[in-house]
């Protein structure tokens, strides 16, 4: 149940980047989330929802853009997405795989009504 | 309508936080390994038994993470081992601002490897960068053989896993062999150890292990 706090961080940091004239009015904060980060996007959006209260992001959506994990194979160079998280190469089938994606945890960006 | 790009890591404020730990780990040649597991799997007992077995060959101190009491920090005190107690009064992980607070109470001239025992669970702590230079992930026999593919990040996180309770194996439906390629399936480069804290089964390797990585770092 670390949602709660990884939301607080997405807050403090959307926060730094709403214009302080009070007109602005954010209507979406947009996070990408990795399969491998742990964080479950529903619990999350609840989380965000719950703290935003009367700060500047009243108001706003959390908009979670889920990342598969996806590995280089080091044998063959293929590149693919895994499921159930099964660390493999899909052409060769080698287990020499970097994961390139799929660990994630970021504030894209916020979309402002100005 | 306006679009404002951030691109900034979530994590960035305890990453930040986990390099400077690191640095100063580096600058005051201390080791230090991150344990993290499932509540009971025996992190504690590891400790007790690794502070035994290093006593006169390693200098330790610990850094122990719980959601409540200073049972733990008792266990290790009564071993005459500096030991700071983390209380993180429900959350479910550590993070390094609260692991940079104990660190500095510790007097680091007298330390080679600092333990720092998470809080046991295999989810949330996967994420959270201490400063260590290795993750290692206790896994017990009785909690079955299917538990690294179930918390897959946790085991890819870590460098190495260390098979504890062996000796109750007779007594489970673990299969020892599953358990090791259901963890290498996960992370080929995965270094495992297998223990019994009652018996002191395979303690001596991990420990020379340890020690090893101790000198060559």
């Amino acid at each position: 149940m670390h949602e709660l706090s990884i939301a607080e961080e997405i807050i403090n940091i959307a926060n730094q980047y709403v214009p302080s004239d009070n007109k602005s009015e954010v209507l979406f904060v947009i996070v990408e989330v990795g399969k491998l980060s742990n964080i479950l996007p529903d619990s999350l959006e609840f989380c965000f929802d719950a703290l935003i209260g009367d700060t500047q992001l009243k108001g706003a959506k959390l908009i979670v853009k889920e990342i598969p994990a996806t590995v280089e194979c080091v044998d063959c160079g293929n590149i693919s997405e895994i499921e159930n998280v099964i660390f493999h190469c899909k052409k060769c089938e080698s287990s020499k795989v970097k994961l390139i994606k799929g660990n994630e945890l970021k504030v894209i960006e916020i979309e402002i009504n100005d | 309508m306006s679009r404002l790009t951030i691109e900034r890591k979530v994590l960035e404020k305890n990453d930040a936080i986990a390099n400077d730990i690191r640095s100063s780990l580096k600058e005051n040649n201390i080791f230090a390994i991150n344990l993290v597991s499932s509540p009971g799997s025996g992190k504690t007992s590891l400790v007790e038994k690794t502070i035994e077995f290093a006593k006169g060959r390693i200098k330790i101190a610990v850094i122990e993470g719980d959601v409540q009491t200073d049972l733990d920090a008792q266990r290790i005190e009564a071993l005459n081992i500096p030991v700071i107690q983390i209380v993180t009064n429900g959350a479910c992980h550590l993070e390094a601002g609260l692991v940079r607070d104990a660190y500095y109470q510790l007097n680091k001239d007298t330390i080679e490897l600092l333990i720092i025992e998470n809080v046991g669970n295999l989810v949330c702590p996967s994420g959270y960068d201490l400063g260590e230079e290795l993750k290692v992930v206790i896994l017990s026999t009785t909690e079955g053989d299917d538990k690294p593919l179930k918390y897959p990040a946790m085991f890819r996180n870590s460098s190495i896993l260390i098979i504890n309770k062996i000796d109750l194996v007779p007594y489970t439906h673990c299969s020892l062999e599953k358990l090791r390629s259901n963890a290498l399936s996960i992370n080929p480069a995965l270094i495992i150890f297998e223990t019994s804290c009652t018996t002191g089964e395979g303690i001596d390797l991990w420990c020379n292990w340890l020690e090893s990585q101790l000198k060559h770092q």
